[in-house]
């Protein structure tokens, strides 16, 4: 079991012939993440702002879905999604092919919506109350005050904790891979089963590891900065 | 439509001898009650304001004086009583919060400036966004109104970075943006050293001089003594006795009004 070093380049060698199948499946995560905080931050949004309506109706309502998506786990959530969603979606003339890839991304961003509602909420109320008062003693209606007062202001402390949620779901993709999506973590466990060689087993996720590692740090070190740029001062 | 109002208090307000027009009041609050929870700020306010005014409203801490300022441009919304502000029924569930904050402009002791906007902008964007101005008559306006509180050479500044008492007279230009035709101040000088104090009341002053009805709630007792027309008591939700200044610093008749005084450094 000792590894000489024709061993070591032979494995490199193996990562290496792997790396393009296993590096475009990286990409599908890197879309699928992407593509999950876009839908998850929209709706989220829209969620957060249903929380601190003023109408109980809409409220309340927000908060319950906010809170029960916030505290499901993600991977019984991604379950699911690939079973309730159909295989094609047809609207009016159209039929739209939906790919397990397309369902883990819907899966993918129902947490993300939560979560982001729950960020939108609570940096809006960690405001001061005395800058809704101004802008209405302006006369600025609550949706005015909101958009034009309120989140400009709540964006940057949001930012950094949006940052980090981002971080999560990147690192929650291969959560795909158990639902038959095509990823990075899919296509090594291929190209591993292809190769039948146990040794390769630790430095292929190894490489792997490294991948979202190296993906995943400067986001991390970005939101460390934005964290304290502002924190100090309102 | 107002004359009856007007009528029916022309005889309950001592009129000052300053007073510049005696037509409606602009300000008539009718036992207005207002409770937080189990703690009651309000318990029967009734007052009346004379349009053209400066009124200062003094008292204890506590004494509802803010609460009493936040139910006028309807910020707070009372539990009975009738406020009428230029003829708007604030009390009325009903009310077009808009068209009265319109009229009556507010600023507040932590000036609440909005942080990620320059002074200029500060003051152009309630004009702009809520009376739908043109964007460039709203700036010359706002130019001048900079240049009045001279503070022009700051309009690209961001409050951060003015002092206290010019971010306080750049929130006072901003509420004058709207061309309201009363102002409320809420302690707009309980934050700022003497020099600033100096500074944002002379802008008051010249408010009062064009003939804008102010309400003052201040700790500034100089202030009141000296501009103020009609300086009003408060303490533990009610108005305890009202007048001109002469009359309140000098020779009050309530003990209350009396003991509140002889605590009071001028």
């Amino acid at each position: 079991m000792i590894a000489g070093d024709g061993d070591a380049v032979g494995v490199l060698a193996t990562i290496w012939k792997w790396a393009p199948l296993i590096g475009r499946g990286f990409l599908l995560n890197i879309l699928i993440s992407v593509l999950a905080m876009a839908m998850g931050t929209v709706a989220g949004l829209a969620l957060g702002l249903g929380q601190i309506a003023p109408y109980a109706v809409l409220r309340r309502p927000a908060q319950i879905v906010t809170q029960f998506f916030r505290n499901a786990p993600w991977l019984v959530l991604l379950f699911y999604c690939i079973l309730l969603l159909p295989y094609q979606m047809t609207v009016g003339d159209w039929t739209v092919p939906m790919p397990a890839w397309i369902k883990a991304t819907i899966g993918l961003a129902l947490p993300v919506m939560g979560n982001v509602s729950e960020i939108v909420r609570g940096g809006i109320q960690a405001l001061p109350q005395a800058q809704w008062d101004s802008a209405e003693s302006l006369a600025f209606s609550r949706r005015q005050t909101l958009w034009m007062v309120i989140l400009p202001q709540a964006i940057k402390p949001m930012l950094p904790p949006w940052m980090n949620l981002y971080a999560v779901l990147i690192m929650a993709t291969p959560l795909a891979s158990i639902v038959g999506v095509e990823e990075a973590m899919t296509l090594t466990r291929f190209a591993l089963s292809a190769e039948n060689r146990s040794e390769l087993l630790l430095p292929m996720y190894l490489a792997l590891l490294v991948a979202f590692f190296a993906y995943c740090y400067p986001i991390a070190r970005w939101t460390a900065r934005l964290e304290r740029r502002f924190a100090v001062k309102h | 439509m107002l004359d009856l109002a007007a009528d029916r208090h022309a005889a309950a307000v001592p009129s000052p001898g300053l007073l510049p027009r005696t037509d409606s009041p602009a300000v008539v609050l009718t036992d207005v009650r207002k409770s937080f929870g189990a703690s009651r700020v309000l318990n029967g306010v009734s007052l009346s304001i004379p349009r053209g005014n400066v009124t200062c409203v003094i008292g204890p801490s506590g004494s509802g004086k803010s609460t009493l300022l936040r139910c006028i441009n309807a910020l707070t919304p009372v539990d009975s009583g009738s406020v009428l502000v230029d003829g708007i029924a604030v009390h009325d569930p009903a009310l077009d919060k808009l068209a009265l904050r319109r009229r009556v402009g507010m600023v507040f002791q932590q000036y609440n400036l909005f942080p990620h906007k320059t002074a200029l902008e500060n003051v152009m964007m309630a004009p702009i966004h809520v009376l739908g101005e043109d964007r460039e008559e709203v700036e010359a306006r706002a130019v001048a109104l900079l240049s009045r509180i001279r503070l022009l050479d700051k309009a690209h500044s961001y409050p951060g970075a003015l002092s206290g008492g010019q971010q306080q007279r750049v929130a006072i230009a901003r509420s004058l943006a709207m061309r309201p035709t009363i102002m409320l101040f809420d302690e707009v000088t309980a934050a700022l050293d003497p020099v600033m104090v100096k500074e944002v009341l002379a802008t008051v002053r010249d408010l009062a001089d064009d003939g804008i009805t102010c309400i003052l709630v201040t700790h500034e007792m100089g202030f009141a003594r000296d501009v103020a027309d009609q300086v009003c008591f408060t303490d533990q939700g009610i108005v305890v006795e009202e007048g001109p200044p002469e009359k309140i610093f000098t020779n009050p008749d309530d003990p209350r009004t009396r003991d509140f005084l002889g605590h009071v450094r001028f």
